[in-house]
């Protein structure tokens, strides 16, 4: 029987991916033909979804971009390949071209291969390998391993993980907990998204492994409630994980108990804040607590928590399955290991790019994304989310790693990477850093909370022409205020898309 | 001959989405429910009461269900957790997707955030406030469409993303986004001031 791959993912359905599917399985009954239909994750190819992928003998062949009018046709080049119809949609071995060979994937390899409801499919694929080796570990050697690794934690602090699991591992208490952040708030970032809708159990297994390192019997995945798709897979991997007796008592034949339960935000971006985060566990409003005691200490419920992002924990699994050693091949300065590269907005190849931390930008616009998709100059790229800095052409030739970026007074963050073309108006993306901190501000201090609409005021003036070399004054003074007088980096780092856009607003 | 999928072949996702949409309101802004309602819902919830941190859940469960949090549930909740009212008044409060009015009918949602907006995300938020005779943030008079901004849907790479009933389009131009909403609205009195959205 014939396997044929429609991807499930998010952005795949956006474009029309349930309805490929659905023509797929009409098409092969009208023609008597039997095919196995399987609703894999995406490659992070999205320029190129709806991505069909076929199993032959030389290896998976895909077709994209797919509407549901090429059914009929790639059907019948699937079962007649003689008739040399709907070639051009034929991309050949997908694993063969440019966008996917050139990557380095660690995290995300699996990702669109695998059926991600497939226990089999995940052991088959090198799964559970990392979680075997655990536990033939102690705690000790554990967490020994992960900082031998160098990893740093992927939400966008780039805090050591190890140390922080040592921290918990050190702290006594009956009760430790592990969460993970799934907030994703950033624009312009969809890794964990794709991970978690691509190969769910990745994200378990790490989970698993955190909890018998810190010593935890409970976890929570705290998911935006943006990813409906995302939260249906992994409730789905969960139970399955359950049944299998990967997660509950015993865990693969073990003596260690680990519960895992998703809960849902509710549309607050402060949320994806550690401590803000916890808070919302707790059921309360999300606003940030200050710090010490470091949730490693006194985190959920005034337990000692370990929390990490979706990328950190899926990292542990690889880390655990093929070694530290291995893992430090990646990387360059004290970045080690793979970046999940995030690459949006105005782009004609957009997508997932995974590579050893210390790439060039400029690369990556260009050969990667192969320029902006309205096919005009690009002009700025901001990197790293809404907190993130705009970068102009004559900053692009910067190595993607986390030295290299706060040298720049930049910050490479989740990894995501949100392109302009020339028609931006900078002034008004330096207005709309202040309008999303005014937004999503948790209202604890008043630099982040008034400054930010002070800030939405005296850009408005400098846009219609009033007094302007004072207000930019003004509002530089502005900035200071919030990057020095903020409790959090939502008020603390609004000012550097301000700043950097304001920059090239100057030069142009 | 049937062809095997390892999941509901045509797609149980999109079927998921459509039950839920049945449950949201589809008439009237008033926001009154009868006591039967409330018991039964207040039953239900119950059950989540024993979470650790179980606010959270049991608002979205009643969300889930009626489409908002009437302000009539907010003392029960309270007891049923052993809090203040204003405690669960302000958590209410606090987070944006939590409702105190249904929406209209429909509920559009454009995504405003910075990826979308380098794919023309303003500008189509402003042609679907045009065509809506509303702002972002409310609802046409005849309780039709709600319109709101959202801050990214994790398809940055295919905006601008437009999430209508909870079904996610991308690359949505106006000419799209026309189409999409052509079944959706109904001719109604839209000379009637909007009504402000207190979503
Ligand atoms: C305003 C704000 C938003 C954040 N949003 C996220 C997020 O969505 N996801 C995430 O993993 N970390 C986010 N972080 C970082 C977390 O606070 C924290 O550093 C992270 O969860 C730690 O995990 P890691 O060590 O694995 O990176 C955010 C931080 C701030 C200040
Ligand atoms: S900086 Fe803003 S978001 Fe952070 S704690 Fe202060 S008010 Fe809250
Ligand atoms: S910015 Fe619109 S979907 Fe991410």
């Amino acid at each position: 029987m014939l396997d044929i791959f429609v991807p499930a993912d998010t952005t795949a359905c956006a474009l029309g991916a349930d309805a490929v599917a659905a023509a797929v399985i009409t098409e092969a009954n009208i023609r008597k033909v039997e095919i196995n239909l399987i609703r894999n994750g995406s490659r992070g190819l999205f320029w190129l979804e709806p991505l069909v992928e076929i199993t032959t003998e030389q290896g998976r062949i895909g077709f994209g971009p797919v509407t549901v009018e090429h059914i009929p046709q790639l059907i019948n080049h699937i079962f007649e390949p003689d008739i040399t119809d709907n070639t051009a949609l034929c991309l050949g071995l997908i694993d063969q071209i440019p966008s996917l060979k050139n990557q380095q994937r660690v995290n995300f390899a699996r990702a669109g291969i695998i059926d991600p409801l497939s226990l089999k499919d995940y052991l088959a694929h090198g799964g559970y390998l990392g979680l075997q080796q655990a536990l033939t570990m102690t705690a000790e050697s554990m967490v020994d391993q992960v900082i031998a690794s160098g990893l740093r934690g992927r939400g966008g602090a780039a805090f050591p993980t190890g140390i922080k699991w040592r921290t918990v591992l050190e702290t006594p208490a009956e009760q430790k907990y592990i969460v993970c952040n799934a907030d994703e708030g950033d624009s312009g970032t969809f890794a964990d998204r794709l991970l978690m809708e691509a190969d769910p159990f990745q994200l378990i297994e790490g989970m698993t492994i955190a909890a018998l390192a810190v010593g935890a019997s409970q976890g929570y995945i705290y998911l935006r409630a943006e990813y409906p798709k995302a939260h249906r897979v992994l409730q789905q991997a969960i139970d399955l994980a359950y049944s299998n007796s990967y997660l509950g008592k015993n865990i693969a034949a073990s003596e260690h108990q680990f519960d895992l339960q998703i809960r849902l935000g509710a549309g607050a971006y402060i949320c994806g804040e550690e401590t803000a985060l916890l808070e919302s566990l707790e059921g309360k409003r999300g606003q940030v607590r200050a710090k010490p005691p470091l949730p490693a200490i006194s985190g959920l419920f005034g337990k000692p928590t370990m929390i990490n992002n979706v990328l950190t924990l899926a990292t542990v699994a690889s880390i655990f399955a093929r070694g530290a050693d291995w893992y430090k091949t990646f990387g360059c300065n004290r970045s080690v290991g793979t970046l999940a590269i995030q690459l949006a907005g105005n782009i004609a190849q957009g997508g997932l790019i995974e590579l050893a931390f210390g790439a060039n930008l400029r690369d990556i616009l260009v050969d990667f994304g192969g320029g902006t998709a309205t096919g005009k100059p690009i002009h700025a790229v901001q990197v790293g989310g809404p907190l993130g800095a705009y970068l102009a052409a004559s900053e692009w030739d910067i190595k993607l790693d986390y030295e290299t970026f706060n040298d720049a007074n930049a910050m490479l963050g989740h990894g995501g990477i949100v392109v302009f073309d020339d028609s931006v108006d900078m002034l008004q993306q330096a207005r709309f850093a202040m309008e999303f901190c005014a937004l999503e501000s948790c209202g604890k201090c008043t630099p982040c909370r008034i400054g930010s609409t002070r800030g939405i005021e005296v850009i408005d003036k400098i846009q219609q022409g009033e007094q302007p070399k004072q207000n930019l004054i003004l509002l530089e003074e502005l900035c200071d205020t919030m990057q020095y007088g903020s409790l959090c980096a939502m008020g603390g780092l609004t000012p550097m898309p301000v700043r950097s856009a304001i920059k090239h607003l100057k030069k142009r | 001959m049937p062809n095997k999928s390892n999941h509901d072949a045509n797609s149980s996702n999109a079927t998921e989405d459509r039950i839920t949409i049945k449950n949201l309101p589809v008439t009237s802004a008033e926001t009154t429910i009868s006591t039967a309602q409330l018991e039964t819902l207040l039953e239900t919830v119950s059950s989540l009461k024993h979470l650790p941190g179980a606010l959270l859940p049991i608002l979205h469960k009643i969300q889930h269900q009626l489409g908002y949090i009437p302000s009539e549930v907010i003392p029960d909740i309270a007891q049923l957790l052993n809090l203040s009212r204003a405690e669960v008044h302000g958590v209410v409060s606090f987070y944006p997707d939590f409702r105190t009015h249904p929406c209209g009918q429909h509920l559009l949602r454009i995504c405003a955030a910075e990826a979308c907006q380098a794919n023309g995300a303003r500008a189509l938020m402003q042609h679907a406030e045009e065509k809506l005779h509303i702002k972002s943030g409310h609802t046409t008079p005849n309780n039709n469409i709600t319109l709101e901004a959202v801050y990214c849907l994790g398809n940055c790479t295919a905006g601008p993303s437009v999430e209508i009933n909870q079904r996610l389009h991308g690359r949505v131009t106006t000419t799209l986004f026309d189409q999409l909403t052509a079944g959706l609205i109904t001719a109604g009195p839209i000379n009637a001031m909007p009504r402000p959205d207190q979503c």
